[in-house]
């Protein structure tokens, strides 16, 4: 099983806010492998995962942006079916919640990965070895 | 530790002995010096004999921020110009400033109740003491250095502006006292953290004054421990001669006035009729020891009450409690009158919350509150943004009777002035 490292930023205009972000990770040859939004009507969470992501870390924050790090469950997709059930029902009967999920976009030839933000990535981590 | 103990610990008695025996001079001396005061006594029908005891002063005649306007330049002044030595003018948002004049011995009463005042918060002549206010027309600039110098201390004299030297200086001189607005202490913090440097460890200071702005309980608190410094509240008005007219001892709950220099009064602001000890209302002050430019009843505009119980510093002189508004700064929102401290209040007790916010009316029944995130306590959960969202507008609901439209804002976002914050933004064409 592995991890990513995902950047969560406070955002209250997301529309400038990605064309901000996404400047500062282009001025600094920082690649986006996935990202995801939450809105909240007028505000919201804009969640990436990078190549770089201290670096973009520090960067944003230098910046003044609020930006919070944390690690994430990345699953490689199976081609059959019932996999993300799968990965939902032993995480439950874990009681780990499930935040947030969203796809990581495959360089070619390469398995997607499900991204997936937990409350308890500790236990998730635990739950989940050996069995997906 | 007193500078004058013998005035700052005189029996309530003899005080008030001595308050009459100003208060009838006064009204001699204005009475026969004062083209305005002359006036204004004939046309109210008062005579200065009419005041026999220290009730009798419900008899004297009001003085109005208007009146000091209305006869600016001259019209309070008690003696000829050439016997004055400074001015100082108090400026208001709309027409003429109101024109302040000092004579020798009025700056040497000012900084001898300004000394007061440091010494009974620890100042020494050892002291190093930043004066970040402005140094202009504004009177918290010299009056204050008048006193700290008196004091003996070393008063650098910074003024307003320039943070990056302000900070050098504190650095190069051992600053150990500052006297600044609560504003700029919390941009200044803001600064040290941005820097990542930790203040407590970067500076000597042991003890800010902040004055000229109102704050809360918990603002103070705040740069209590950004600094690790204690902060005293500080009250004056340039009217009145600028700060000094009433600061806070060590024990810090509620601020000495002198009242062997003013006698302070709390009015209804509606009726003007006086309330009794301890109730909330409009303070109003006259000066004892002005000579001058002596001012009658004069209507501050304040809110606080007078808080009778004696201090445990010995001192006789009655505190007042921090003022919690300006009668001009309420606004209605539904019928409902708000100040914006109790909105200051609620929001500097949610954790989350950064220094900075905003109050913005649309309409008769729309109070929209800006309200900056704290960096440090994102968590990058969307939930918790929420969550925080809704726990400001339940307690301002609870506070205020009205439920405020709350937008989530970036750290730093929002506007920071570096001198007098301006925290209302008011949109109603009504
Ligand atoms: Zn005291």
């Amino acid at each position: 099983m592995k991890t990513v490292r995902q950047l969560s930023i406070f955002a209250e205009n997301k529309v400038g806010k990605i064309e901000t972000l996404t400047k500062v990770f282009a001025d600094n040859k920082i690649n986006i492998l996935a990202f995801n939004i939450t809105s909240m009507g007028d505000f919201g969470v804009i969640k990436f995962v990078l190549d770089k992501p201290e670096e973009a870390s520090k960067l944003l924050k230098k910046d003044g942006h609020a930006v919070s790090v944390k690690d994430i469950l990345a699953i490689e997709m199976n081609d059959r079916p019932g996999g993300m059930y799968e990965v939902a029902k032993i995480l439950g009967q874990n009681s780990v919640n499930i935040e947030n999920a969203y796809v990581l976009v495959p360089k070619a030839r390469d398995k997607a990965l499900l991204l997936v933000e937990v409350t308890k990535i500790n236990e998730a981590l635990k739950a989940l070895e050996g069995k997906i | 530790m007193f500078w004058d103990p013998k005035i700052e610990k005189l029996s309530r008695e003899k005080l008030e002995k001595l308050q009459l025996e100003r208060l009838k001079k006064t009204l001699q001396y204005v009475f026969s010096r004062s083209p305005f005061y002359k006036k204004r006594f004939t046309e109210k029908k008062f005579r200065p004999s009419m005041v026999k005891s220290l009730d009798g002063l419900a008899r004297v005649p009001f003085t109005y921020i208007d009146d000091l306007r209305k006869n600016y330049p001259y019209g309070l002044l008690a003696v000829d110009k050439s016997e004055t030595v400074r001015l100082h003018t108090s400026s208001g948002t709309t027409g003429k400033p109101k024109a302040i004049f000092f004579t020798r011995d009025d700056i040497g009463r000012g900084a001898d109740l300004i000394a007061r005042c440091l010494v009974m918060t620890g100042v020494t002549k050892k002291d190093v003491l930043q004066n970040m206010m402005s140094y202009g027309l504004f009177t918290g600039g010299l009056v204050m250095h008048y006193g700290a110098e008196k004091v003996g201390a070393l008063v650098i004299p910074a003024g307003i502006g320039n943070t990056d030297r302000q900070l050098m200086l504190m650095q190069d001189f051992g600053t150990t006292s500052i006297h600044i607005t609560p504003s700029y202490a919390l941009y200044i913090a803001d600064v040290f953290e941005k820097k990542g440097l930790d203040p407590r460890k970067e500076l000597k200071l042991k003890r800010a004054y902040m004055g000229a702005e109102p704050h809360s309980e918990e603002t103070r608190r705040k740069i209590e421990s950004a600094f690790g410094i204690d902060v005293y509240n500080s009250y004056g008005l340039s009217e009145m001669n600028g700060p000094g007219v009433a600061f806070e001892c060590q024990y810090k709950d509620g601020m000495h006035l002198w009242e062997d220099h003013f006698i302070m009064e709390i009015i209804d602001p509606v009726t003007g009729r006086q309330l009794p000890p301890g109730q909330e209302g409009e303070l109003v002050l006259t000066t004892l020891c002005r000579v001058g430019m002596p001012i009658l009843r004069y209507r501050t505009k304040d809110i606080t009450r007078i808080i009778t119980a004696p201090c445990r510093c010995g001192r006789t002189h009655r505190r007042i409690a921090r003022i919690t508004g300006r009668s001009d700064d309420m606004f209605i929102i539904k019928g409902v009158n708000i100040f914006p401290q109790q909105i200051e209040r609620v929001l500097m007790g949610i954790k989350g919350v950064a220094r900075n916010y905003l109050i913005q009316l649309e309409s008769y029944d729309e109070l929209i509150v800006k309200v900056e995130i704290q960096k440090r306590s994102f968590d990058g959960s969307v939930d918790h943004m929420a969550g925080l969202k809704a726990e400001i507008e339940g307690k301002l609901r609870a506070e205020l009777l009205v439920r405020p439209k709350i937008e989530l804002h970036e750290p730093g976002s929002l506007p920071v002035s570096e001198g007098k914050a301006k925290r209302v933004i008011d949109n109603r064409k009504l």
